[in-house]
């Protein structure tokens, strides 16, 4: 919303300057976003210099030139006047600006194959003369303004652009600003004067609403203004029109966009001659189209609100006015719509044709019902003193009463939400002054809406317009306790904070990267999760919610790798995503880890490998608090890994899948190795196997140690031979230990070797030399016997 | 001097001159050993007389264990020469390079994170959250946001089904949903999480961190909420003095509503939080609609309280001085490198936020 102090001053009596409008309005609630100088419609036209004027590649008759135009920005313009020359100070006009000759709105266009963007001008193009033979040429002494505008504007007011929020319709217009200054103290609201005029002709179009359950149309007022002679604006009101950031358009249309500003009243103008016999406000039937004016051409839904006339569709209502029924400046006869439309049935209406529109803006929010009268009377006024013309008496069709809300108060409530006292008077003085009615009942105060604030529903509403306008300022901090009655973590946050750090200190760098990815990135890692799309992705690339965390890293990977990083270890830790309902989703934490085979890591010849993955991640597991005796690794792992070398690790009982790690699959991507941990799973383990630290016992008897060596199938795992082992005698073998695999020499082909160290120590006595030949027999046998293996002799 | 005494000298001048570990270990077989020197001489004790036994006896211990000795500390005498002979020929050049250590980093938003959860961990404030996806109903209807209203045209919502019942939350708001339904007033709670909505250009990003902050209890007013707000933002900035401005505003979720600015200055385009006459928007807040209380069974007569929401990453902008928000998102390794934090820099109550 944007308004002028000058244009404020007609609706309220203030003595205060600019300056302190603007900082009372940030303390009210009516944001300040920017304040800039005030614009004519020439102010686009600026200084500019000729750097270059170049021959045009195509026509020999135009030239294709540099254009110095201020802040060290050179453009091309294409320009057919033979004195374009270098060095030329001489004027330019941007795309987007009008040329006053002609109206043309300039846009960025080839021509003859060369993109020209915008035009050097001639005087009778600026209307500054009759001469058309050239550019203007400057004297020297402009060569300080160049990229100012040449036509420096009159006023010295600014335009201050506020950012109203939503529920606040009412400051749509410059009126309702006014009147919260008013509220605020800020000088007096000054009546609206009583406008007469005699209605000269009658108003002989029928127009009816037709009710229906859709109907977002209530009330329909309407005049008729026959014999004006549209014109162009006067210039206070082009100026208005500019300061609003409009372009001013014809007298008719400038005064309906006026009103709307003015009083937040959105109006509407047809042209009483292209409508064929009444208007109808009714809801649309499927496929109807509309011209509208911006345009294009839509075509309707079912139960769409439609002004119509015999032949069909006139406009949206509440939206779009139709190209049909237009104005135009030859326009004689004209009907003016001033109408209320329900907000939400609007605001589903244009979103559903994607249309945008001052008025559509108005009536989502909330117009005053009351309003439609003083509009045909402000807007009637203006156009019989601009364009003259007969007026017709006002036809307001209604299909419902304008219900007045009423609130019971107590103005209690207001100490009680804000911490201070304000006084009851100051209350009701702040109230009355917004346009609230008051009537003191004992114990409450009976509270009338204002019918231009849709937003005020119940007492909260009118402890907030107190505290707003009397100030945010005067409520006293109270210092926070320094209690703490809950742990500040749960069980689980305490072990995501840890994974976090656990990760990091082990090299990793931690990343933060969409919950979104490319769907064929991801499908290479969804295994048998569904794929969640998002209906309104921002981009194709990231289309589908993250069902690895995977697709993200290794993407960022290879960029780094571009970037000329080799050796990289990237984390994250965060949701994935396992169905498209709230809840349907994850914690995992997932490790990158790559080699950049450069010399110098050739030369320290410590080669990365699924050994250096696993041990990252068992350590990680063993400080979240996962002992080694807990988990079992086994060789099955998702298929984005590289089927021989990967892994997962599980509970003992298998029950719970803590992690899977292993080299990335080599058609996703080479030499990479990673990890994911599945937080929740590893958490709920923790929370039902809760250990208690066991007193430690040491035993004082010597422990022997025993190697063994056993051949087994190539394929098979080293893991079958500890467990078999282990499982013999928990309370003689303490430890055991792979050392050695090996293939090759001496082993047949289908074979290999692994070898093992097994600690004995008995916590009762020293062993003999007879317990452990014992104990050794039944470690030979038990393993040939469960895992097939055969002592290597 | 007896014929032993002689040989005995003898053998302490071979000791003395020995400079091999081995030497000495054969000098010592041939004294102390099984048929050493010393055991020969206790061999001849059963023929001597009974009056004699006693005297011999003793003197040959005495020999024995004097020799002991001096076998013990020529030894030593031996290893330590050794050591300072190879000592002398060791020498390494220490000006070169050290051996790489790689430690790891945390991304600045969970460093903030972490930092914001330790400054509200003391007044009483806990941890919690809830999913990225949610239903209409929690992120708009519940928060008194009602269908086919311009408020939504704040958030640009990314929905999961044509519906559009199910989304990737817009705010960390339905946490607070969440948090009132599961339980009972009081609640004192923050919430951090990512947040979605569908823009994307110098300034947002897709995705974004967003902290949710409410206490419900009896008798909360906007007082406490300034006064929260305000030991919040003087911690994280660790600063002694904060200049604070509420400005009325509007969320259809709490009322009255208010956006908060801080005071800053510019110096040498560095922003100083704190001082100076420029004003900086940080977060948004006020008191909980008694709407959504009521959508949470919570009786607004008795309970009231407040909400706020804060953007995290733009904490950690201004905070740590990083300019680009996207390059949050884009894991360049240099800038992990650089705005990461330590991961031992945990962010604790005794030992203050940052280093």
């Amino acid at each position: 919303m944007r308004f002028t102090k000058d244009w404020l001053n007609d609706h309220l009596n203030t003595k205060k300057s600019e300056q302190q409008i603007i900082e009372k309005l940030n303390g009210i609630g009516l944001e300040v976003e920017k304040v800039e100088k005030t614009k004519n419609e020439l102010s686009d036209f600026i200084v500019a210099k000729i750097v270059k004027a170049n021959k045009h590649p195509n026509a020999d008759r135009l030239k294709l030139c540099d254009v110095d135009i201020g802040a060290k920005k050179i453009i091309k313009v294409v320009c057919g006047a033979p004195n374009a020359k270098d060095g030329l100070l001489t004027i330019y006009a941007p795309p987007g600006s009008t040329i006053p000759k002609n109206g043309m709105k300039l846009e960025v266009s080839k021509i003859r194959g060369e993109t020209s963007y915008g035009m050097l001008c001639s005087e009778s193009e600026l209307k500054l003369s009759e001469e058309s033979d050239g550019i203007i040429a400057l004297s020297q002494k402009f060569t300080k303004h160049i990229g100012k505008s040449y036509f420096e504007t009159k006023n010295n007011n600014n335009v201050i652009e506020l950012s109203i929020t939503p529920n606040r319709p009412d400051c749509l217009g410059i009126r309702g600003i006014a009147r919260d200054l008013y509220a605020s103290g800020y000088g007096n609201l000054k009546e609206i004067k009583k406008i007469r005029f005699k209605k000269t002709s009658k108003h002989n179009l029928k127009v009816k609403i037709e009710k229906n359950k859709s109907q977002a149309c209530s009330i329909f007022g309407s005049c008729l203004i026959k014999n004006i002679t549209n014109r162009e604006s006067p210039s206070w009101l082009k100026e208005r029109i500019l300061a609003l950031g409009l372009r001013p358009i014809s007298a008719v249309v400038d005064i309906t966009n006026y009103v709307m500003f003015d009083l937040n009243r959105p109006l509407h103008a047809y042209d009483l001659d292209k409508i064929k016999n009444s208007i109808t406000v009714r809801s649309s039937k499927k496929g109807e189209t509309l011209k509208a004016l911006d345009n294009k051409i839509y075509t309707l839904k079912e139960n769409m609100c439609v002004i119509s006339d015999d032949e069909g569709v006139l406009g949206l209502g509440g939206i779009i006015g139709g190209v049909r029924s237009g104005t135009e400046l030859d326009t004689k006869n004209i009907l003016i719509e001033s109408a209320y439309f329900d907000p939400s049935i609007t605001r589903k209406t244009s979103k559903e044709l994607e249309i945008n529109s001052d008025a559509k803006f108005r009536f989502e929010r909330g117009i005053d019902p009351l309003s439609v009268k003083i509009g045909l009377e402000t807007a009637a006024k203006l156009i019989i003193e601009i364009c003259g013309g007969e007026v017709s008496n006002f036809d307001i069709q209604q299909t419902q009463k304008i219900k007045k809300k009423t609130i019971k108060f107590d103005t209690k409530l207001v100490s009680k939400t804000i911490g201070i006292k304000i006084n009851e008077n100051d209350i009701i003085k702040i109230l009355n002054r917004l346009g609230f009615g008051t009537k003191k009942k004992s114990k409450f105060v009976d509270i009338q809406v204002p019918t231009w604030r849709p937003d005020i529903f119940g007492e909260i509403d009118l402890v907030e317009e107190v505290i707003r306008i009397s100030g945010f300022d005067n409520i006293k901090s109270i210092e926070p306790e320094k209690v703490r009655i809950k742990p500040t973590l749960n069980f689980y946050q305490k072990h995501f904070h840890l994974a976090q750090r656990s990760v990091a200190s082990k090299g990793y760098f931690e990343t933060i990267t969409w919950s979104f990815s490319d769907e064929k990135i991801n499908n290479k890692f969804k295994e048998n999760y569904e794929t969640i799309k998002i209906i309104n992705p921002i981009s194709t690339d990231l289309g589908v919610l993250r069902n690895s965390l995977y697709p993200n890293l290794i993407y960022y990977m290879e960029k780094n790798l571009n970037r000329g990083f080799g050796d990289q270890s990237l984390f994250e830790i965060g949701p994935v995503f396992t169905g498209k309902k709230p809840g349907d989703q994850r914690t995992v934490v997932c490790g990158i880890k790559k080699q950049h085979f450069d010399e110098e890591n050739y030369s320290r010849g410590d080669h990365l490998d699924v050994f250096d993955i696993k041990r990252d991640l068992i350590q990680t597991l063993v400080e979240l608090g996962v002992d080694k005796e807990e988990i079992l690794v086994k060789d099955r792992s998702p298929t984005y890994y590289h089927p021989g070398i990967s892994g997962s690790i599980l509970s003992k009982d298998e029950k719970y899948l803590f992690a899977c790690f292993g080299q990335i699959h080599p058609k996703i991507t080479n030499e990479s190795y990673g990890f994911e941990i599945f937080l929740e799973d590893l958490v709920d383990f923790k929370s039902k196997n809760k250990k208690v630290k066991q007193v430690l016992l040491i035993s004082d008897y010597q422990k022997s140690e025993r190697d063994f060596a056993f051949l087994v199938n190539k394929e098979s795992n080293a893991q079958v031979l500890v467990d078999a082992i282990e499982n013999i005698d928990k309370t003689l073998i303490k430890k055991v230990k792979i050392f050695d695999v090996y293939e090759g020499k001496n082993i047949p082909s289908d074979k290999k070797s692994i070898a093992l160290k097994v600690t004995i120590q008995s916590d009762k006595k020293t062993l003999k030399e007879d317990d452990l030949t014992n104990i050794s027999k039944k470690i030979v046998k038990s393993v040939e016997e469960k895992t097939g293996a055969l002592l290597r002799s | 001097m007896s014929e032993i005494e002689k040989k005995i000298d003898e053998y302490k001048n071979k000791i003395d001159s020995c400079s091999k570990v081995e030497e000495l270990d054969s000098l010592k077989s041939d004294v102390l050993g099984k048929n050493g020197l010393i055991n020969i001489e206790f061999k001849k004790l059963s023929d001597l007389p009974v009056e004699e036994k006693k005297s011999f006896a003793a003197n040959i211990n005495k020999i024995k264990h004097e020799l002991s000795d001096i076998f013990r500390l020529k030894l030593v005498e031996i290893l330590d020469k050794d050591i300072i002979d190879k000592v002398k020929k060791e020498k390494v050049d220490v000006t070169l390079p050290e051996k790489n250590f790689k430690i790891g980093k945390v991304h600045p938003v969970s460093q903030v994170i972490d930092e914001i959860s330790c400054i509200f961990s003391e007044i009483g404030f806990s941890v919690e959250e809830g999913p990225d996806v949610e239903n209409e109903y929690n992120n708009f209807t519940a928060l008194n946001t009602p269908e086919n209203h311009p408020a939504k045209d704040m958030h640009d919502t990314f929905y999961l089904d044509q519906d559009m019942k199910t989304l990737l939350r817009t705010h960390t708001s339905p946490v607070q949903i969440r948090t009132m339904l599961k339980g009972k007033p009081p609640f004192k709670i923050i919430a951090p999480g990512r947040t979605y909505r569908s823009d994307s250009d110098q300034t947002h990003t897709p995705m974004f961190h967003q902290l949710e902050g409410l206490q419900i209890d009896k008798n909360i007013n906007m007082g406490h909420l300034k006064g929260c707000l305000n030991y919040f933002i003087k911690e994280f900035f660790e600063i002694d003095k904060i200049k604070m401005r509420f400005r009325p505003s509007h969320f259809p979720f709490t009322e009255p509503s208010a956006e908060v600015d801080i005071g800053y200055r510019l110096e040498n385009n560095k922003i100083i939080i704190g001082e100076g006459d420029k004003w900086l928007e940080i977060l948004g807040c006020g008191m909980v609609h008694p709407n959504v209380l009521k959508n949470c069974k919570i009786d607004s007569n008795k309970f009231q309280g407040f909400a706020f929401g804060i953007g995290i990453d733009r904490l950690a902008m201004l905070k740590y001085g990083i300019n680009d928000l996207r390059s949050f998102f884009e894991c360049d390794y240099r800038w992990l490198n650089h705005y990461g934090f330590d991961p031992l820099d945990v962010p604790t109550n005794y030992r203050g936020l940052s280093r």
